[in-house]
């Protein structure tokens, strides 16, 4: 029986080293990684029938789909005929095809656009609410209302603000002298409209987070650098930043991925127009797939962005494990 | 607390117990919090106008004469009781069967050890970052082969499994001392009893933090409801609103009532488990 024992070392092993890369797994799998109990014939069954339930859905909705639409990426089916071999047919169409590289930039200027303001702004209201402000709760809870609102509902409601005729947006800015913009019916300014909705709904989302990561940064650090006479900006750039910046890393990188999945608010507020100005990868995914029925094609335009989320979700890898200040 | 030096530079030095710089901070989050309540405002406004008085004052905050019509009219006009249900009904059995499925397996992750256990751990971390857009297309195949296209099915299957739920809930059991099932096992307790009568009880804020974030999730998909669902009768808020918008050439007195009709239950639910809300958000944006 030398079988058991050596499953279990390598089984520590792999702990010790995931504990090595997510220190947060650490602080909490303390004792479990240390039971060398021999494995168990009861416990091995029971442990597959917990994990049963989830592990069907997991394997029909997860794992089949993503080899799924690997082996659709490289064949033509359009759902009637059986499906043909197509080699890199569909990632050479994809690359040539004008609208593809209108979407892709379209998609990267809404994600990287969109998230560093959504950082910035989210990152100074939490900083802002976390010192000393009375009626913190009352802000958040108005800040939060956004975020629990559908995408749709709230893209609603903001065409009807951004409208050129009846807009209440246009107004306001009649007042300071501004003339009516063309929010969604120009092609310049069709992207940034998107934008500000989204930083509009996003932005209590990300301040909740930072201020969940403000309250982890130990009040002593800023007593001492008081007693050294630091002002606040400096308190701020020397203490705060540095001590956040994992979860505001993390975040940025959620959110870039989040904002290359963007369909919900350019299919409702602009419908992708005008003149293919916000049209987005996601959306030429529904397009080629329940509009022309290309499975195929649809399922290459999929792994372009599995290849993008990929790159993002290593770069985070990468970084977190760099990163000394968790 | 960053301000603290300043409270006591202020009180040595001037009188005045609030800051400038405090002043300066109100203002910024009340100005922000106007920008964030004025799209509701209008919104719910011109829901209660008439036709002509939104065309004519569509400025007004204060309908001029308020009217239940366009209320009235929405339901009138579409199933829009339907799309109530059906949300309800998508979005309870989603979120259910996350809370069941994730919970279920989290015990195995956290507890049992049994060969292969790290192994599909690492498989689950690596596609939690994997967008369900991406895994759309073979989705939509699958519920097409299996004849589950335009039913409520459909909808409810793909969501009853979360890799992030179960990482979550997996993280969350692994704080829970061991000695108390330790005690348990001497008592001659088995898996299921330990677990529903030890880890499930003292779960409960986990569950109720997971719980709320699929829930609201669910309940504002739009892709998937768009991709598998055809029949009027069959929508779900956001599916219908979105289709609503084409069927009444924009008239936006009728669109709004019907855009605070499908806001007002996830507000309400907001509003009253606020605490659930927040904390889902804040574990998120942390893990990692």
């Amino acid at each position: 029986m030398t079988e058991p024992g050596s499953n279990v070392k390598v089984a520590v092993t792999i702990a010790n080293k995931r504990i090595a890369r997510y220190p947060f797994v650490s602080t909490l799998s303390g004792g479990e990684r240390v039971s060398r109990r021999k494995i168990n014939r009861k416990e091995t069954i029971a442990g597959y029938l917990f994990l049963a339930p989830n592990m069907v859905g997991f394997l029909v909705f997860m794992v089949f789909p993503l080899v799924g639409s690997l082996l659709l990426s490289f064949s033509h089916w359009n759902l009637i005929q059986s499906p043909t071999f197509a080699g890199l047919d569909n990632y050479r169409q994809l690359f040539e095809n004008p609208l593809f590289w209108q979407s892709l930039k379209n998609t990267a200027y809404f994600a990287f656009v969109g998230v560093p303001l959504q950082i910035i702004l989210g990152l100074f209201l939490a900083v802002l609410l976390y010192s000393n402000i009375k009626g913190l709760e009352f802000f958040r809870t108005v800040y939060f209302l956004p975020v629990v609102s559908s995408t749709v509902a709230v893209s609603l409601m903001w065409q009807w603000l951004f409208d050129s005729h009846t807009g209440l947006l246009n107004h306001v800015l009649g007042w300071f002298g501004i003339n009516p913009v063309p929010w969604l019916v120009s092609p310049k300014w069709a992207m940034p409209s998107v934008i500000l909705v989204a930083l509009w709904k996003g932005i209590g989302y990300n301040m909740v987070i930072f201020l969940a990561a403000l309250k982890g940064v130990p009040e002593h650090l800023y007593e001492s650098a008081r007693i050294d006479g630091a002002n606040r900006w400096q308190q701020f750039w020397n203490i705060t930043f540095p001590m956040i910046s994992p979860s505001t890393f993390f975040v940025t990188i959620t959110s870039i991925i989040n904002s290359f999945q963007v369909f919900d608010v350019t299919t409702v507020l602009t419908g992708g127009g005008p003149a293919n100005a916000t049209h987005t990868i996601v959306m030429m995914i529904y397009q080629y797939a329940f509009d022309f029925f290309r499975m195929g094609y649809a399922s290459s335009i999929a792994y372009v962005l599995f290849g993008i989320v990929l790159i993002f979700t290593l770069l985070q890898l990468y970084f977190s494990k760099k990163w000394v200040h968790y | 607390m960053i301000l603290e030096p300043i409270n006591v530079a202020n009180t040595t030095g001037k009188k005045k117990p609030i800051s400038w710089s405090k002043l300066c901070a109100y203002a910024i989050l009340s100005l922000g919090g106007i920008i964030m309540v004025i799209p509701f405002l209008w919104t719910v406004a011109a829901s209660f106008k008439t036709y002509s008085d939104l065309f004519y004052n569509p400025y007004r905050l204060i309908p001029t004469e308020w009217t239940w019509t366009n209320y009235v009219d929405v339901f009138r006009q579409v199933p829009f009781h339907l799309y109530f249900l059906n949300t309800i009904k998508i979005t309870a059995a989603s979120t259910l069967g996350v809370l069941v499925t994730s919970a279920l397996a989290a015990y195995a992750f956290a507890r049992l050890e049994f060969p292969g256990r790290d192994f599909l751990f690492m498989g689950y971390l690596a596609t939690m970052m994997i967008p369900r857009q991406i895994t759309l297309v073979p989705t939509f195949v699958l519920m097409r082969w299996l004849g589950l296209l335009d039913t409520h099915a459909s909808l409810i299957l793909p969501g009853l499994f979360s890799a992030y739920g179960t990482f979550l809930l997996r993280q969350f059991f692994l704080t829970i001392p061991t000695e108390l099932e330790e005690a348990a096992t001497i008592d001659g307790c088995g898996y299921i009893r330990r677990f529903s009568t030890i880890i499930l009880p003292l779960s409960k804020p986990a569950l109720a933090t997971l719980g709320i974030f699929i829930m609201m999730q669910v309940w504002n998909d739009f892709l998937y409801p768009m991709v598998f669902i055809q029949s009027d009768e069959l929508r779900t808020l956001t599916l219908g609103l979105s289709i609503f918008r084409g069927d009444v050439d924009i008239q936006w007195n009728l669109l709004m009532a019907a855009t605070t009709l499908s806001i007002v239950p996830m507000v309400i639910a907001f509003l009253s488990a606020q605490r659930f809300f927040v904390e889902g958000i804040a574990l998120t944006g942390l893990k990692g």
